[in-house]
């Protein structure tokens, strides 16, 4: 699988998720820097998480209308695999290339901590590896993680069977109690129309080795690698 | 010319910190507030004469960068 992860000033887990992919994958992937504006030829690209531009402005706001970005939106169209996390989710809806924004936790605080997730969907290429209503566990990090979009778009989402991950609790339960960030219909992630484009605030990218304490996040990984094999 | 902007939230639109603002506003003893919203305000300096050129290389660039259409709302003031 060929793989590039984008490197904005700022981003700090764009070598988490090059370690989780040299992993999977066995081959270590392009780190494109944001100035860059052409991509190679791509299986999938990756926009991390971190701090991209110090979220001036809103988060991912500025990263979304860097160089890169437009390769990055060229390559989505043609059907490359785009996998936003965290910040990078930020970013894809900021570029357009997914729906609703990502809004300052209802809390108002930085949570860093591990969150239960169920599989919304085991149809697309990112979530294959999964079973479809599987609880997993998944770090979360964010301060801007509050998945808002209009109900009517909402109601796409789901009738488009495109939500790929919501918030519950141990057991699978999806309740309020169990929403950290005040997101709407406790979404995680959400995949695009084509379903080639997955934005998700959980990092897949830091679960994905027993040594890290669990591997409920390389599933995403392997189920790419075996998507393009 | 300058172009004041002011970005706010969409009506029905939660937002946290507004609710935070009022909070902490009931609790100096500032009854009486009712809904706070919390906003952004931006100057820019344009290089145009022409205001209704100004207006709508405003217009386009609070579409693309400076809000966020989908919840967020924005108004214009140009000045000189």
């Amino acid at each position: 699988m060929k793989a590039a992860v984008i490197v904005f000033p700022g981003s700090n887990c764009d070598r988490d998720a090059a370690v989780a992919l040299e992993h999977v994958t066995g081959r270590k992937p392009l780190m494109i820097w944001h100035r860059n504006d052409a991509l190679p030829d791509l299986d999938l690209i990756v926009v991390p998480g971190g701090f991209s531009y110090g979220d001036y402005l809103r988060s991912g706001a500025m990263a979304a209308n860097s160089p890169i970005m437009a390769a990055v939106k060229a390559k989505a169209a043609k059907g490359v695999r785009v996998l936003g996390i965290c910040n990078g989710f930020q970013v894809l809806t900021e570029t357009g290339l997914l729906p609703g924004v990502l809004m300052r936790n209802r809390d108002l605080k930085f949570i860093c901590r591990d969150a239960w997730l169920k599989v919304g969907t085991a149809r697309s290429d990112f979530t294959a590896g999964y079973a479809t209503g599987r609880t997993i566990r998944i770090p979360v990090a964010h301060h801007d993680g509050n998945y808002f979009a209009e109900p009517a778009v909402l109601d796409q989402l789901e009738d488009d069977d495109r939500i790929a991950f919501r918030y519950c609790d141990e057991t699978g339960a999806i309740t309020a109690a169990a929403n950290p960030n005040g997101s709407q219909r406790n979404i995680a992630g959400v995949l695009n129309e084509s379903r080639t484009v997955l934005g998700m605030m959980p990092h897949p990218e830091r679960l994905a080795d027993p040594l890290l304490g669990g591997t409920d996040g390389a599933p995403t990984f392997q189920s790419l690698l075996e998507a393009v094999a | 010319m300058k172009a004041k902007v002011h970005v706010t939230l969409k009506q029905g639109v939660l937002d946290p910190q507004g609710k935070a603002v009022h909070h902490a506003l009931t609790a100096l003893g500032f009854t009486g507030v009712g809904e706070v919203r919390q906003g952004k305000y931006i100057e820019l300096d344009i290089a145009e004469t022409d205001a209704a050129k100004a207006k709508l290389a405003v217009e386009d660039m609070c579409k693309k960068l400076l809000a966020n259409t989908v919840i967020e709302n924005y108004a214009i003031d140009l000045e000189g």
